[in-house]
């Protein structure tokens, strides 16, 4: 926390956690798409079914998937926008169960049918947590350069993954592992210091055991 | 971020500083931010607030319906002579009425510290502005002092409503409200203590009780009880009335009080005013 969590941020209201925490979701999910999205099944829980409406999460979320920033004075207008984009949104319930009472859980597809199914919490002050991305659970503020590396699970990987960032001086701040089960899938949820490069991402889906890298640049 | 008003009057003794350098030095070292770009900051915070202030629309509902249009009110009746508490006051009410206005109408605010209680701290300053031509390198100054008394609450207890009540949060911008309006009169940092610990006080033990869980009933209007508290503390410690209780103090019962509370008073929408027949009524309605 710094002075400008205190004094800030700027944003369009009325509730930091159901509406400017509701964009950075959108938002985030755009980027971790990468590309112009078609669309969108949103998905709301807990105080954000409940409340949503009220809050304006609902536009929120949509403003996100548009790419506005929480402080864009175009957010109460963002469900009329999409639709003249021709971004399709359907809104619904879910029960995500223990999860944090202000999450939501997202089925997007993209222009070119490229999809991705995230689920998101807003945790405070705009801030949010990824909790799950296409299926395998993660844990990421979005706050920072973030990398999420599908692999197989065996040994080695990690050290492969963690030398070639060293090669690149980029300084890992947290890492998170994951996996479906022995041998199977895993996950690596890496937030760094500094931006990856396009290269250095490129060369991590070329090593050996890793299917897939999606990057977000924080 | 320091720990408490203590910390920051012996920052301001060992280094010679004013108290809202202090705050901005010590920002600086935990971010790495430069002390110009800081200032830069903080004072693109303040032109949002003033533009807050000034894209008010006077027809504008929220969504719920159930607020809206009050500040024109409130200015009417200023502009009619017809307000007991005089002109001043008046300004006061209407910025904070508002800018919580607009808050709940999905317009662009600075939450300070929250969104729900964005209007207490640009109403006061802002109008003190208004009244004694104020430059706005003072103005960013007190944001700066502002944030330093915001930043000893959030250290020493909380400035969420849903972790320690409406004081976390009507209370907290009050409180950061009433140092800044010490400063921009020019007390001293025992006056912008007391200012501080008086506003706190006055608040302390609010529920965050919000009808149908909106930011609209009663947060609006507590943005008004808010700013208006912030005055009258910051005007008993300019005379030279102390409060009793050091402000770090006031915080730690913020803090106790906060655990206190039952969770249906903590912004969960199921206490207090929520669940009166008209509360109910209302979320009913909504759905």
């Amino acid at each position: 926390m710094n002075i400008f969590d205190i004094i800030g941020p700027v944003m369009v209201g009325p509730s930091s956690s159901h509406t400017a925490g509701a964009v950075r979701i959108g938002k985030v999910a755009r980027e971790l798409l990468g590309e112009e999205i078609m669309n969108a099944e949103i998905l709301l829980f807990g105080s954000f079914l409940a409340t949503g409406k009220g809050h304006g999460t609902d536009k929120a979320i949509v403003a996100g998937l548009l790419g506005f920033d929480p402080d864009d004075r175009r957010i109460p207008e963002s469900l009329d926008i999409a639709k003249a984009r021709g971004m399709q949104c359907r809104f619904g319930s879910i029960d995500l169960g223990d999860a944090h009472p202000n999450s939501a859980k997202l089925h997007i597809t993209s222009v070119t049918g490229k999809k991705l199914d995230i689920t998101a919490a807003s945790v405070g002050g705009g801030r949010i947590n990824v909790t799950e991305i296409d299926g395998v659970e993660a844990h990421f503020s979005a706050e920072c350069p973030t990398l999420i590396v599908r692999n197989d699970d065996k040994p080695g990987l990690v050290a492969n993954v963690t030398a070639l960032l060293q090669k690149n001086l980029i300084n890992i701040a947290t890492m998170q592992l994951y996996r479906s089960g022995r041998g199977d899938h895993a996950v690596m949820v890496i937030e760094c210091d500094e931006q990856v490069p396009g290269e250095t991402a490129e060369e991590l889906k070329g090593l050996d055991g890793i299917n897939e890298v999606i990057y977000y640049r924080g | 971020m320091y720990r408490s008003m203590e910390e920051i009057r012996k920052a301001m003794e060992k280094t010679g500083m004013p108290f809202w350098q202090v705050v901005r030095e010590e920002d600086c070292k935990e971010t790495g931010l430069s002390a110009e770009s800081s200032f830069d900051r903080m004072t693109e915070m303040l032109k949002a607030m003033k533009a807050s202030d000034a894209e008010y629309d006077a027809e504008l509902k929220s969504a719920s319906g159930l607020v809206g249009t009050d500040g024109a009110a409130l200015r009417r009746a200023k502009e009619n002579g017809t307000l007991m508490s005089g002109p001043f006051i008046g300004t006061v009410m209407e910025k904070a009425m508002r800018i919580a206005e607009s808050n709940a109408c999905m317009k662009r605010i600075v939450a300070a510290p929250t969104a729900g209680s964005c209007g207490v701290l640009p109403a006061v300053i802002l109008s003190l502005q208004e009244k004694f031509i104020i430059p706005d390198e003072e103005m960013v100054k007190a944001l700066y002092v502002a944030a330093g008394v915001g930043g000893v609450i959030a250290e020493r207890a909380s400035l969420s409503g849903a972790a320690g009540g409406c004081q976390a949060e009507i209370g907290a911008a009050s409180s950061m409200a009433a140092a800044a309006m010490v400063f921009l009169r020019g007390g001293d940092a025992k006056q912008m203590d007391s200012a501080a610990a008086i506003a706190m006080k006055g608040l302390l033990g609010l529920v965050c009780d919000p009808v149908a869980g909106l930011v609209e009933v009663p947060c609006v209007k507590r943005n008004v009880i808010g700013a208006v508290n912030a005055v009258t503390s910051a005007d008993m410690a300019l005379s030279g009335i102390e409060s009793r209780i050091p402000a770090d103090e006031v915080f730690d019962a913020m803090r106790s009080v906060g655990r206190c509370m039952h969770e249906e008073l903590r912004e969960t929408g199921k206490g207090g005013l929520a669940v009166t027949p008209t509360g109910l009524k209302i979320k009913e309605e909504l759905k």
